[in-house]
């Protein structure tokens, strides 16, 4: 610590020089946090999935319903718990640019598969209480500033009432919290016997199901017997982990990790080079002084200690600024209005982002320092 | 000696010198070829995606769908309202009748190639028609499914991009297995991404009975939509949506478009800072480096401006040239590749390849001479002002 007031004045010796490196490092860990958030944003829900859920869903796609009678045919296979449906509702509030998620469910046998989903229990029972009610997500209650009590019409693109009428009326019952950061809170929950009864067509079909089984570790085996079950029925059935299910919903978009480790690389990449660039031309600069701190006693381990954590503070103070900038930006939300319903920037990657700081500084601290080290105190006097 | 050869003479000079200053150089031209790179890949995705869906919908054919209906996917019809609008008077007809297709959109999970996981692939019930109402479709390998038969045609995007779609396999659909039989090309239109199968066979397959999801016709001209849409949305049998199906598509990719330049932007733009940062630091370094002999041109008689002029042309050549070396490696990288994604609106996948268009480049080429500019300009107007007493003493 005692030399770091040499360290400081070096780096005040060419104050714009300093300014500029490490304003280059603060925009790499900026983008660095940006993209992290949008890869959990992406993927996000593959950590999120339960490990004791299955999700069955028609084996030819998605969009084929199954029939309602299949709950009870699924409780009666060993190993499965609870099972309980959803349904697509595709609806439409104000604007379609408002995208979140609605969804018929069966309330209780919803919220006691999904324990993530924290609903008051006065809100629980008002939604058992209210036909038309529904819970939604703290997010979509801030989002749109819903409040109990309210009563929101949301158009829906596929389900129509009598009448041709599409417009369906909702009561906000409750609304519910995840219980951790990444759990989704933008889904719009309401009851199913209300749409059942109300809806023209598809009567008696569902989504998809969720199982709850009695031992994740024979969940593949369980998956199995589902599928059995339903062989050679007009509705046959493909059942996998939530995991899987929702792994394979984001392959659907691409390879995101693919995707954002090249952006990062070429990031990277470029930033390593002109900080390092800029610090083996400071240490070049130098040189002369070096040997005279070597000449007056420093030794090798100091002098190379010195131009490490030199290039080290540049790296941390810039890349902490950076990582805090970023923070700060994503904690504004998703800028792409609805698209990303988990968008944060996580804990792991702020730990990554802060070892990345370190790994900078060293790196690119490398060549000057190995300079310093093997330069002979003779030559470098010579040169000043 | 006059303004002019001022400049060119200072430049010359700093040109030359440019390999002396070799690290620097280096730096601020990959820094801003990184940039170029960024920015003209992501935006290749989206031009890509944009041109598969719009190519090839020509002016004078229109798409119906159920009113409120935002895609294909959760429109219906019954076949006696696909009548009436195949009935309409400004619908072309050609010799076996009117052309318009009833056709049936769903999704079949398919592995997809790059990821081995299920996707969501198109499957599309089509009406003899079909083939007429749209432009540039052709069989290129194996034939035509025969109508009535449980067989499928599948796009050249769709078989490059999902496993089991070469000609001679088949497709389990449910209990049954339909022999794809056929591959077509659309000129690179989103349809090449789909599998064809007859409207009948379909609904039966997916226990549609006799409905429809979407009619396509091609009308007498381009010029008689509004008529033809005016009299369909009036019709009280109907309820109706009626688009050019140009406007249907561009409606369609608007979400994915939207959410790929957002963040091709900003990833660019902070790229960009980065790069002007870079760019700065190469530029007082070259100014620093040559201090003195700023210094002794302005003792001979050279203008301040000149000073300030040259190297602000140096930095912007300097980034020119990493901006054409970016825009050449995002071409070679990225254009023609092929991939596919996901479009939400259409719930269903759409194989399209990346385009690395002209106009692309130029906007590289543009990012790329702002940040030269920019990272030129500070560090000239303070070798203009050095104060040439001083700067001639200077080591």
């Amino acid at each position: 610590m005692k030399y770091f007031h040499l360290i400081w004045c070096n780096l005040k010796r060419k104050k714009a020089r300093t300014a500029l490196t490490l304003l280059s490092v603060l925009v790499a860990f900026v983008l660095f946090g940006f993209l992290c958030s949008i890869k959990q944003a992406l993927t996000g829900g593959v950590q999120m999935a339960g490990a004791d859920r299955l999700i069955v869903r028609d084996k030819v796609s998605i969009i084929q319903l199954l029939p309602q009678s299949y709950k009870a045919r699924m409780e009666r296979i060993p190993g499965v718990v609870l099972a309980t449906h959803q349904t697509w509702f595709g609806g439409v509030y104000q604007d379609p640019k408002n995208f979140f998620m609605q969804c018929p469910v069966e309330p209780e046998e919803f919220l006691e598969i999904h324990p993530e989903l924290i609903l008051p229990p006065d809100q629980k029972k008002a939604w058992l209480q209210t036909r038309t009610g529904a819970a939604v997500g703290r997010k979509t209650a801030e989002r749109f500033h819903w409040k109990i009590g309210d009563k929101v019409p949301i158009r829906s693109t596929i389900w129509a009432q009598a009448g041709d009428n599409r417009v369906w009326d909702f009561d906000i019952v409750g609304i519910y919290d995840g219980k951790e950061k990444g759990t989704d809170t933008t889904a719009l929950l309401f009851r199913y016997d209300y749409f059942d009864e109300a809806r023209v067509g598809g009567k008696g079909q569902v989504g998809w199901y969720t199982i709850r089984v009695k031992d994740p570790a024979l969940a593949a085996e369980t998956a199995k017997l589902v599928d059995k079950e339903f062989e050679n029925s007009d509705s046959e059935t493909k059942t996998e982990p939530e995991g899987a299910f929702v792994q394979a919903w984001v392959s659907q978009i691409g390879n995101i990790q693919l995707i954002v480790v090249s952006i990062l690389g070429a990031v990277f990449f470029t930033i390593l080079l002109v900080t390092a660039n800029t610090m083996s031309q400071a240490v070049r600069e130098r040189t002369g002084e070096l040997g005279v701190l070597k000449a007056i006693g420093f030794t090798n381990a100091q002098v190379v200690g010195i131009v490490l954590v030199e290039s080290c503070l540049i790296s941390i103070i810039g890349g902490g600024l950076g990582l805090g900038l970023a923070w700060m930006v994503v904690s504004r939300g998703d800028p792409t209005g609805g698209l990303l319903p988990l968008f944060f920037f996580p804990a792991r990657d702020l730990v990554i982002g802060v070892v990345l700081c370190v790994t900078l500084g060293v790196a690119a601290a490398a060549f000057p320092a190995l300079q310093a080290l093997r330069l002979r105190v003779s030559d470098a006097l010579r040169r000043m | 000696m006059n303004w002019l050869s001022q400049i060119i003479s200072i430049t010359r000079f700093g040109l030359m010198s440019l390999p002396q200053r070799r690290g620097a150089a280096a730096t601020t031209f990959i820094g801003i070829a990184g940039v170029v790179v960024v920015l003209v890949g992501v935006l290749s995705m989206s031009a890509g995606f944009t041109r598969a869906m719009s190519v090839s919908s020509s002016p004078d054919t229109a798409i119906v769908l159920r009113s409120g209906a935002d895609s294909e996917m959760v429109s219906g019809f019954s076949r006696e309202q696909t009548q009436i609008i195949a009935d309409s008077p400004e619908v072309a007809r050609a010799g076996q009748g009117a052309l318009s297709s009833a056709e049936l959109f769903v999704i079949i999970d398919l592995p997809k190639r790059s990821t081995g996981m299920d996707a969501n692939v198109p499957l599309r019930g089509v009406e003899p028609a079909a083939l007429q109402v749209r432009d540039h479709l052709k069989i290129i390998r194996g034939r035509m499914f025969e109508w009535g038969k449980d067989e499928v045609i599948v796009g050249s995007g769709a078989a490059r991009e999902f496993t089991g779609l070469e000609v001679g396999s088949s497709i389990k659909v449910g209990r049954y297995q339909w022999p794809v039989v056929g591959m077509f090309s659309a000129n690179g239109a989103v349809c090449e991404s789909e599998i064809w199968s007859d409207a009948k066979v379909l609904q039966a397959a997916y226990h549609r009975g006799d409905s429809f999801q979407s009619v396509l016709a091609r009308l007498t001209t381009p010029g008689v939509f509004q008529t033809f849409k005016d009299s369909l949305t009036s019709n009280p049998q109907l309820n109706v949506k009626v688009s050019r199906q140009s406007e249907y598509y561009a409606e369609q990719s608007e979400t994915m478009t939207r959410l790929i330049r957002t963040l091709g932007f900003s990833v660019a733009s902070l790229m960009a800072i980065g790069a002007v940062f870079a760019a700065l630091n190469t530029m007082y370094s070259a100014v620093a480096a040559r201090t003195r002999e700023i210094a002794t041109l302005r003792a001979m008689g050279f203008g301040g401006a000149a000073v300030v002029v040259s190297l602000m042309i140096e930095s912007l050549l300097l980034a020119l040239a990493g901006g054409a070396a970016g825009g050449a490696l995002a071409y070679f990288a990225f254009n023609d590749f092929h991939t596919s994604t996901m479009n939400f609106q259409s719930f269903s996948q759409v194989a399209f390849a990346f385009r690395v268009t002209p106009r692309l480049l130029l906007e590289g080429m543009i990012w790329a001479a702002a940040i030269g500019l920019i990272g030129g300009l500070l560090p000239a107007v303070r070798a203009a002002r050095l104060p040439i007493a001083a700067a001639l003493r200077e080591l």
